[in-house]
Parts: C-alpha cells; structure tokens; sequence
C-alpha cells in the first residue's frame, strides 16, 4: 500500500507516543528499584539518588527482612489474600448460580436487594458498629468477613452463568443430578474463565487491603502489608535512621514498597490477559 | 376427555387462590436447592450491607456506645447534627475539595485515555501495540500505598529526584506533598497515571465495534489518518464517551478515600479534606460517631440521587447500565 507523507508522520507520531506511554509507565517502578539499591556512599557522593546507581547492594532489603513488622505482616496479607479469595468465590457463586435462573420465584426481589447496595450504603460508621457488633474489631477476620462478597463480581459472574447453554442443565436434570451437583460439577467447569478473572480480582483486592484494616484494626500485630508499608512511608528521618544509620531513609522506604508490590507485578504479565477480559465483562454490565 | 378437562376448570375457578397458593409452595419446593444456596450470601448481605443502612438511624440520635444504636436518645431536634454540619465552615470546604478534586480527576482521567485508545488502534503493528497495552494497564494493579511511595521518589523535598534536578538547576526545591499549591495536583496526576492505560480499554472495545466500511469508504473520498479518527472513530465512540462521563459524574462525591487517606497529611487539609476522609477521622478516630454519620448520610443520600439521576440521563442513549 502506497501512503503518503501525512499518513507516515501520523505513524511516527503514533508510534513515539506509545514509546512514551510504555516508557512512562513503567519507569516510575524502575527508578523506586534503583533507589532501594543505592548503597549509601553513592548517595553522600552524588548528594542524592540518580537514576542509575553505579553499585547496587540489598542492606535495605536484608534489613527490613529481619526486622519483625514485614516478614509478620507479609504472612497476615498472604493468609486474608489466600483464605479471603476462597471465601469470596464461594460466596460469590453461590449467589450467582440461583441468581442466573430466569425463572426462579423472587429471583428480581433478590438481584434488587444486590443491586442496590452498589447505589447506597449506610457509610462508615455504621458500618463500623456493625462490624464491631459482630465482634470481628482487631480479628484477621474484620479484613475478610465485612468485605466477603463485592456486589459487582456477583452479578458479572451471574451474566456469565446465563449464557451458558441450558441443555446442559436440562440433561444433567433429567439424568437425576441435584442443583448442588449441577453446580459443582458441570457449571464450575465450564466457568473456569470467569472464576480465575473474579478470583484475580479478589486476589488483587486483598493485596492491596488497607481500608479495612486502618478501620477495625489496632492491634500492630494484626496490621498487613500495606498498612506497615504506609507507615514506613510516613515515618521521619529519625525514626528510621536510629535504627540503622548506614542504610539512608528513602532507601529502606522504596525497598519496603518493592516488598509491598513485587508479588503483584510479577504475576502481572501471566495473569494480565485475563483482567482485561474481566474489565470488558464488567463494562458491558456497568 | 372434554367432560373431565371443563370439570377441571371449573374447579380451578372455585379454588383459584388456593391452587395459586400450592402452586408457589410446590415452586419454592421445587427450588429449595437455590434457596439454600442463596441463604449464606443473603444472610451477609443483610448483616454487612442492610444492618449497616438501618445504623444510619444514628444521624438523627446522641449517639452513646453504652445505650446501643436501638436504644441512645433521639437528637433534638432530629436533623440537630445536620444542622451542626451545614453551620460549620468545613462544609463548604469539604464539598468543593470533593467536587473539585472529582472533577479534575474524571477529565484528566478520560482524555488521555481516549487519545491512549486511538493511537492504539492506529497502531498496526501487533506484537508493538500488545507490548505497550501490558505496560500501561500495569499501574491499575498497584495499591495507592506503592503510588505514594512512588511519588516520594520523584516529589520528595529532601530526597525526591525532581527537586534534585531543581536544585542543580540553581532552584530552590518545592515540597510538592505537603504544599496547598501542588497537592490535588498530586491526587489528580497520579490517578490519571494509574487508570491512564486500564481506562482506555473499554474506548477500545467500542473503537472496535465501529463498521469498517466506514473507514474504507472514507479512503476512497481520499481522507486521511486524522480526518477519520475526527470524523469517524471519534463520533463512533461518542455515546460510550458521554455513557461513561455521566457514570463518573453520578459518583462525583467519591473522590478516592483511600488514595487521599494515604497521601495526605495535616499541612494540606485545608485543600485535600473530602467527605469521606472527615467522616473517617471525625468518627472513628474522634469518636464522634452521630455527626459523622449524619455527614456521611448525606453523601449517600446525593450519591443516590446522583447516580440513579446518571442512569436515568445514560438511558436516553439506549444503553441500560444495570
């Protein structure tokens, strides 16, 4: 195809803009990298942190690493991510799966009662006495139970169940399978695409779980990793350096965010496909 | 055979409502297995999402943690805390940081993304397009706690990269994080960076769905690469541009509790404060649990308002949001 100098300059422009949006985002983390690497004499040397450090060493890392607060809270955000997500799949496709039944009684009364928490919500501090009459305050659990089912994910899970072929229902039906049975066996492998695209989600929202627990927890113990993170974030000079004064501030607080975002970024790019399936789900409902 | 059917009927007349009645059990009967599903996701929906909601009855109570939400006295006069909130001089600042910060955060979220969608779809070159689709949709999955680190990095006052360029410009450098002057800068820049990528993907989806006949008929009247993009991608995707906007307008009154929560600090109040942070701190951490619940049953109640207001408004474009 013959084109001509508009269309080639209209090329370039296009291809150098992508250039800048890929370059744009990713070095931000890129240079988080190299300022958790810098050793603290390159630092006095330069006045400063540069882009690229010209010796690299992991103080900072070792040293968060053997204090307590990381590898602790680590483990709190590995066990509400893990045990968090299958509570959330459960939950979720439990409701679905009746809920993608056309022709189940109260069926509209139900998928209302769903709806209608994404339009309004008692706010925060009702919802805090809740939680707090339910006894969970400062428990593992007030970062999986009060959060245990998104009203979104149910019904874009539930949109999928209903485009799966009825006769296969009706088969298993009349070959004397129960609902549970139907459920278990048939729908769930048949839905794997749309349970490892909720199921990321969920992943990807305990990870990142800090509203809640900044709400119900107070115990230091109990705090995940990015409520800790946060708070080496906003920690002065002195609070970080009394513990060891080689390792300079910002050092130790971008090593402490690369702990905080590692796990995340390097499930990325195998995981990524499915996200945006979900994002194209969840936009053609919403 | 006819004998027995019209007997039939005739019966069903006199008993209509009774064989209604059985016929609803024998239904429920014959769904209980969903029911019995439905029960643990429709028990938490009451604890977690109804209770809460009857709770707002506290905005119009002293509230008193001995006495209970049932049982602390009714406020005198019922909209006593209302009153409170409407008097006081932070809440014409709450409700303008919200708005303002929303809206700075809904146009410099969208735009780009719609240029980012664009160019991708002018990009012809597959495995170029996909690698740059990756990069960008990354930032969506990072926690605003890595964003503010992030931010730290480069906006720092004593180590940040910039203001290392500042000052060996012969500047003097700026604490941006704590500056009134930079900080909803700050809240806008780095959500446009987090949703820059993610955000174009349904802009995509619908640049997709465009006829491509279009496109070729409008080679053949001889126009170029700019003049489609202006006068056929662009309007194609006009009802999903103006669909989206009036959803974001109807959640205007979130303005990002967490990222802000995170990033802000006691300098920049008077600037980044929203409804949401000060119910935050004014109930859970001052404990002054009815007015912040009044506070934050009046966004909620707007928030109703404006978003079924938006879905009314987004109907008339055909498109059902629900």
């Amino acid at each position: 195809m013959v084109k001509n100098k508009g269309d080639r300059a209209f090329d370039l422009l296009v291809t150098i803009s992508l250039i800048l949006v890929g370059v744009l985002s990713v070095f931000p983390l890129l240079f988080v990298v190299a300022v958790s690497l810098t050793p603290i004499e390159e630092v006095l040397k330069n006045g400063g942190f540069v882009l690229i450090p010209e010796a690299i060493n992991f103080d900072a890392y070792t040293h968060l690493l053997s204090q307590p607060k990381i590898p602790k809270s680590f483990m709190v955000t590995i066990f509400i991510t893990v045990v968090g997500t299958i509570i959330n799949l459960i939950l979720t496709t439990l409701m679905a799966y009746p809920l993608s039944r056309k022709n189940l009684p109260g069926r509209n009364i139900f998928i209302f009662l769903v709806v209608f928490t994404l339009l309004f919500n008692g706010g925060i501090v009702p919802t805090y006495l809740i939680v707090k009459a339910t006894g969970l305050l400062n428990s593992v659990w007030a970062m999986i139970i009060p959060n245990a089912i998104w009203s979104f994910n149910v019904l874009i899970m539930k949109s999928f169940f209903e485009n799966l072929p009825e006769d296969i229902f009706e088969a298993a039906r009349i070959d004397g399978a129960g609902e549970f049975r139907i459920l278990g066996q048939i729908v769930l492998a048949l839905s794997k695409p749309v349970m490892i695209t909720i199921g990321l989600f969920y992943v990807v929202g305990h990870w990142n779980e800090f509203f809640q627990a900044v709400m119900y927890i107070t115990d230091p113990a109990l705090n995940p990793l990015q409520v800790v993170v946060r708070d080496i974030l906003v920690q002065n000079q002195d609070q970080i350096e009394n513990v060891d004064a080689v390792i300079p501030t910002a050092t130790i607080q971008m090593a402490a965010v690369i702990i905080a975002s590692l796990p995340i970024i390097v499930i990325y790019p195998f995981v990524q496909k499915h996200l945006t399936k979900g994002m194209l789900l969840g936009s053609i409902k919403g | 055979m006819n004998a027995k059917t019209a007997v039939e009927s005739e019966r069903s007349l006199y008993t209509k409502s009774e064989t209604k009645k059985k016929t609803l059990m024998t239904n429920l009967w014959k769904y209980k297995s969903f029911y019995i599903m439905l029960a643990p996701g429709l028990i938490w929906f009451f604890i977690y999402k109804y209770l809460p909601m009857y709770g707002v009855i506290i905005a119009f109570k002293d509230y008193n943690v001995m006495e209970g939400i049932t049982g602390s006295n009714w406020a005198d006069p019922w909209y006593k805390y209302f009153q409170i909130f409407f008097d006081s001089p932070y809440f014409y600042q709450l409700l303008s940081n919200t708005l303002i910060i929303s809206l700075y955060k809904i146009l410099f979220g969208m735009v780009p993304s719609i240029v980012l969608a664009i160019f991708l779809n002018e990009c012809k070159t597959m495995w170029f397009k996909r690698w740059i689709q990756t990069l960008s949709y990354m930032p969506h999955f990072l926690s605003w706690v890595i964003i503010y680190g992030i931010c730290i990095a480069f906006l720092s006052e004593s180590t940040g990269l910039f203001n290392r360029w500042l000052t060996e410009g012969g500047a003097s450098s700026i604490p941006f994080l704590t500056s009134t002057d930079w900080f909803r800068s700050i809240l806008v820049g780095s959500e446009a960076w987090q949703s820059l990528g993610w955000g174009a993907i349904i802009y995509l989806a619908a640049i997709a769905g465009i006829n491509p006949s279009l496109y070729e008929a409008a080679k053949v009247d001889g126009a170029n690469r700019f003049h489609m993009i202006w006068h056929i991608t662009l309007p194609g995707i006009r009802n999903v541009i103006i669909l989206l906007f009036i959803l974001k307008l109807g959640h205007m009154l979130d303005a990002g509790f967490e990222q802000v929560y995170i990033m802000y600090n006691v300098q920049v109040y008077e600037v980044a404060d929203i409804i949401d942070t000060w119910v935050f701190r004014t109930g859970l951490e001052q404990m002054n649990f009815s007015l912040a619940a009044s506070v934050g049953l009046f966004k909620s109640a707007i928030g109703l308002i404006l978003v079924i207001g938006a879905n009314q408004i987004a109907k008339k474009w055909g498109e059902n949001i629900w």
